[in-house]
Formats: structure tokens, sequence, C-alpha cells
């Protein structure tokens, strides 16, 4: 772009608007984090100040470790979502494959069907969705939780793995036809790792959403064996509204592992939201 | 992307608005497609011989079974589901009854009109206030020559990544009065005297919680104005430049028209996600969305109808009729984007 246009009073305007709302995006995060580490008394007395030698206390961490079974909760989270993102993936990609490789009879019917989901939340079924794990006898099970979630990672993991793997050389493939490659080597060993991009982004976007559900694990899954992470953090906090140090430590303990990942990962997931236009 | 997803999780689903984009081109080019499809496979001699290529069912069958068996169907069964009633321990079809019921009857009729207009509010909440501030940000992120700028965009993107549960209770722990935290920092700035509970008080709980959800949010339309503005050709830019029109001007009659159908998705995946919200107001108000029902949304009104709470028994058929009504208010929602809004936003290809 143009340099005309940058100006030092513009640039520091800029930096000016730009650093206030980074502090109204990080501040609550802030003083939920270093109150969590504060007696009781300092968190009342001086709420805005980071924890000293005299005032540090990692008593609501003990509160919660020895109350609620976070331990589990944060297994059961770690099994649905991963569970969740393998199937998404890997049925994603082989739906994706069918449809831009092949022309057949229905193709574009068949996308636009898949495509239906990513417009219509999948909460509008879950009278039927409870009534189906009802009758099959999946209700507070992981399962449950696994195959809907799969189902609402589908569509746009299908939509947006569909335009990537268009973008394959059909030259690759047509020679690995020549080599006598089956369609399903073709598709593990020559596509896959060459999408490999395109499965991180969606990978992202679909484990985000699935970690910080609260309304299927409330309603498909709320026994203490099954409790997610949100639920059972939720749950905690429902209990111990009055004992504000295990309150602060279970919304840091919530906190954490999801910013720890984000820092991790961020520069995929903005990748990914912008690919549309960085090219 | 919302999307949220929606439900599908919001932000899964809002994220990827850029490629949704292209999904319009795909609905109206379908039928033309498929046609041309299917001449292109009569004509060639090779196709009419091919047997029938197993390979293609493998590849798709476990996706369309899936998403097949958990969502569409269940979707439809919750729409049939509307129109039975359960007496005497059996499924009876009683046709719209539960519409006359939803609509008719004072016990459902007040709550759910109170829920639609609450949620009418929230939805405009976020028009208000989302967009222009993403608008504003995603501006000042792609000036040229920005330092930093990707911490910023980390930054502020934070919020999104969260849980309802986290945010829904950590605003509730910051707003409180036993706390604090809000009214000290309103000291600050020597306004201490407007602070009130605002959660706890009808007139403006419902403001309150659009704002944080606001400020939950605002990282999706700040990325996918960001991700538009980059996608505007430095020659574009410099034509203008040429004639003058640089800052101010060149923002509200170069940028703005070109990044406006990314404005329009923004709105229409803003409008699916807040329909079918509900664990912000569950987390940080209750399934009873207090106070007197003033956050009441679809969401949590589906929630107690068909779950139960408390005193209330949980009905899955009027349940059902109210996740009808949510499922009509989404799909016009889409239809006026797809057919009225979309199609007079003019997309310029570069």
């Amino acid at each position: 772009m143009s340099k005309a246009t940058v100006s030092l009073p513009r640039s520091a305007a800029a930096h000016a608007v730009l650093l206030a709302y980074t502090v109204i995006a990080l501040f609550p995060v802030f003083i939920i984090v270093i109150n969590s580490f504060k007696s009781r008394n300092a968190i009342f007395r001086t709420p805005m100040a980071p924890p000293t030698t005299e005032t540090f206390d990692l008593v609501g961490y003990r509160t919660v470790l020895a109350q609620g079974d976070f331990l589990q909760y944060f297994q059961n989270s770690f099994i649905v979502t991963v569970a969740s993102l393998f199937f998404v993936l890997l049925f994603g990609a082989m739906a994706a494959f069918a449809l831009s490789e092949y022309r057949f009879r229905g193709n574009k019917l068949m996308g636009l069907y898949l495509a239906l989901g990513i417009m219509i939340p999948i909460r509008l079924a879950t009278v039927a969705i409870l009534q189906l794990m009802v009758a099959s006898g999946l209700v507070n099970t992981l399962t449950a939780l696994i195959l809907v979630y799969t189902a609402q990672g589908l569509p746009l993991a299908v939509f947006i793995l569909t335009e990537f793997m268009s973008g394959v050389s059909d030259d690759l493939k047509n020679a690995g036809r020549i080599d006598g490659l089956s369609e399903y080597t073709i598709f593990f060993r020559l596509v896959l790792p060459l999408v490999r991009p395109a499965m991180a982004t969606v990978a992202v976007f679909t484990m985000i959403p699935i970690w910080n559900d609260l309304w299927f694990p409330l309603i498909l899954a709320p026994s203490e064996g099954t409790k997610t992470v949100t639920l059972g953090a939720q749950m905690f906090i429902g209990q111990y509204v009055t004992n504000w140090n295990a309150v602060l430590a279970a919304l840091s303990l919530a906190i954490l592992p999801v910013l720890i990942l984000y820092l991790v990962f961020s520069r995929q997931l903005i990748r990914g939201i912008t690919s549309g236009a960085v090219k | 992307m919302i999307l949220t997803l929606h439900g599908s999780g919001p932000v899964g689903v809002r994220g990827n608005v850029v490629r949704l984009d292209a999904m319009k081109a795909f609905y109206v080019h379908a039928e033309l497609d498929r046609d041309r499809a299917e001449t292109e496979h009569m004509t060639a001699p090779a196709a009419s011989k091919r047997p029938f290529r197993w390979h293609i069912a493998i590849f798709l069958a476990p996706a369309v079974l899936v998403y097949t068996a958990i969502m569409i169907l269940p979707l439809f069964g919750t729409l049939q589901l509307a129109l039975f009633r359960n007496i005497a321990q059996s499924q009876v079809f009683v046709g719209l009854d539960n519409f006359r019921t939803l609509f008719g009857d004072p016990n459902w009729s007040v709550n759910f009109w109170n829920a639609l207009r609450n949620n009418v509010w929230f939805f405009i909440i976020h028009m208000l206030v989302q967009n222009p501030i993403g608008v504003v940000l995603a501006a000042l992120l792609s000036s040229p020559k920005l330092h930093f700028s990707a911490f910023y965009r980390t930054a502020i993107f934070i919020p999104t990544i969260l849980s309802f549960v986290i945010v829904g209770f950590a605003w509730k722990l910051i707003l409180s009065p036993l706390w604090g935290v809000a009214p000290n920092l309103l000291d600050l700035i020597g306004l201490k005297s407007l602070f009130t509970p605002w959660l706890g008080k009808e007139d403006y709980a419902l403001t309150t919680l659009g704002l944080i959800s606001v400020w939950q949010f605002i990282g999706i339309p700040m990325m996918l104005i960001y991700a538009a503005l980059l996608s505007i050709p430095d020659e574009v830019i410099e034509a203008a430049e040429c004639d003058g029109v640089t800052g101010m001007a060149q923002f509200w009659k170069i940028k703005l028209p070109l990044i406006l159908p990314a404005i329009g998705i923004i709105s229409i995946l803003t409008f699916v996600g807040n329909f079918n919200a509900f664990d912000l107001i569950y987390s940080a108000q209750g399934a009873l969305a207090g106070p007197n029902y003033s956050t009441d949304i679809l969401g949590t009104f589906l929630y107690r109808a068909f779950f139960g709470f408390q005193l209330q028994v949980g009905d899955p058929n009027m349940g059902a009729a109210i996740a009808t009504m949510m499922f009509l208010i989404i799909l016009v929602g889409v239809c006026i984007y797809l057919f009225l809004i979309q199609t007079r936003l003019r997309r310029y290809q570069f």
C-alpha cells in the first residue's frame, strides 16, 4: 500500500485506540487470574493489585482440586473434543474428496445438502436428538456427545475442504492412477498430506465450539462421570458461588488451557480466517 | 467464522464466513451446473460404460450417514413432534394446537413474546455496537506499516475463544457490587455515581448481557472485515490516491463499499448466532433468566419448556413447537439475506 497516508499523529492515534481496546479485551481475564492467587481478604481489599508475597494464597485452587473432580472433567472434555475432531476431519475430508474429485449424478445437490447445516444450528434438533439418545441408551455417555459434535462439525468441514481439494493438481492424481494406485491410496497418500494446512484450520474452528459448548453436555450427558469441563465449571461455580477463592480459581483453571492452546495456534487460526484474502 | 456456530458453535460457524461467500454462487448456480454435469455425463461414452463407482459411495457414506442420522432426521423429527401432544401416555396428533397454545394461552404467550422481544433487542445491540467497533478496529489494524498489529489481533481475539461460562461468570463478578471492581474503575474516571448493579436491574440486565456478548465476539467481525480490507488490491487504492481521495474520504468512498458484502455476512451470522443463543444467559442469570425474566431469550425459554426447571415440568412437544418457531425465524432471516440483501450488494471481482 502507499506510504503517502502514513503520518505520525495518525499512527499514534491508531495505536492509542487499539491499545485501549486491547486493555478492554484483556482486563477481565487479567483481573480474574491475578485474584485467583490471592487470599480472601486481599481479593476484596485490593482487587486491582497483583498478588504480593503477603497476599499470595492458593486456597482457591486447593478447594477446587479437593471438591470438584476437575481432572475427570478435563479428561472427558479431552476425549470428546479429540474424538469428534478426528471423525469430523476424517469423514469431512473423505466426503470433500468425493465431491471435488468425481463427477457424478447429484454431486452439486449433495454438496448443497451437506452445506445446509452451516446455516441451520443443530441445537434446534435437540428435542428429537434427546429422544434418539434415550432410545439407543446413549444418554450420559461420551459417545452421544461425540456423535452430535461430529454431525455439527461436518457441514463446515466438508465445505472448506471441498474448496481446498479442488485446488490439488490433477496431474499428480492421474500420475498416481497410471502407477496403479487405488482411489483410496490416492486419497490417503497423495491428497491428504497436501491439504494439511486446510485441515489444521478446520481443526481449530471445529475444536473451540466443542470445547466451550454447554448446551449438549447439560442435556445429553450431565452425570458426574461424563461432565465436560465447561459444564463442570458451570455447576461447581453455581454451588460455590459465595466462596470467591474457589470460584476465581475454577475460572482460571478453565481459562488457562484454552488460552495456552490459543497462543500456540493463534497464527494458524488467524491465517485460517484471513486466508480468503491473503494470497 | 459462527458461527457457533453456532450452536454450531458460534465461533466455529462464524469464522469461516469468507468462504460462505462462495456458497452464494453455489446456491444460484447449483441447478445450472447440475444440468451441465449431466449432459457431459451422457455425452461422454466412457462415462456411460463405467461400472458403478463404489469408492465414491464409500467416501461419502460416513459423513452423509452421521449428518443425516444425527442432524437432519432429528431436525425434521423435532418439527414433527411440534404437531403432537402427549395425552394419556401416548403421542396424539393435534395439528397446530401446540402453536395455538404458544400464541394464545397467556401462560405461554406472555413468555414467548417476551423472549422474542428480548431476542430482537439482543440482536439490535449486536448490530449497533459490534459492527461499527469491528469496522473501526479492522480499519486501524489494516493501516499500512502499523507496528505490533499481530499483537493487537491476537489479544483482541482472546475473549472469542473463551467459553460463555467463563465470560458470564467473569463479568458477573466484575460487575458485582460486592467485589467493587466496577465501582473502583468508575471512580478512577470520576463516574462512580453512575454505578448500579446492572445485571440485577430489570431495565439494564439485558442490555448489559448484550454488551458482554459483543465484548466476547468482537474478534469475529474484526477479523473478517480485516480480511476483506486486505483483499482490496493496491491498484484500487493507488488509483484513489491519484485522484486525490485519501484518508477518511478514501475509507467512506472506496473501502466501505468494497467491504459491504463482508458486513452482510457478519450480520446474517450474528442473526443466526443470536437467535439460538443460550449459554451466556444461562451462565450469568440461570435458567430463569432473571431478574423477573427480563433477560429471557428464545434459547432459555426453549430450555425451560423442553427440559423443565424447578416447578415447571418439561414438555418435549411444547419444546419442539418453540424450536420450530426458532427454526422458522432463522430460516426467514437467512432467506431475506440470501434473496434480498445478498443479491443487491454489488460485488467486485478483481
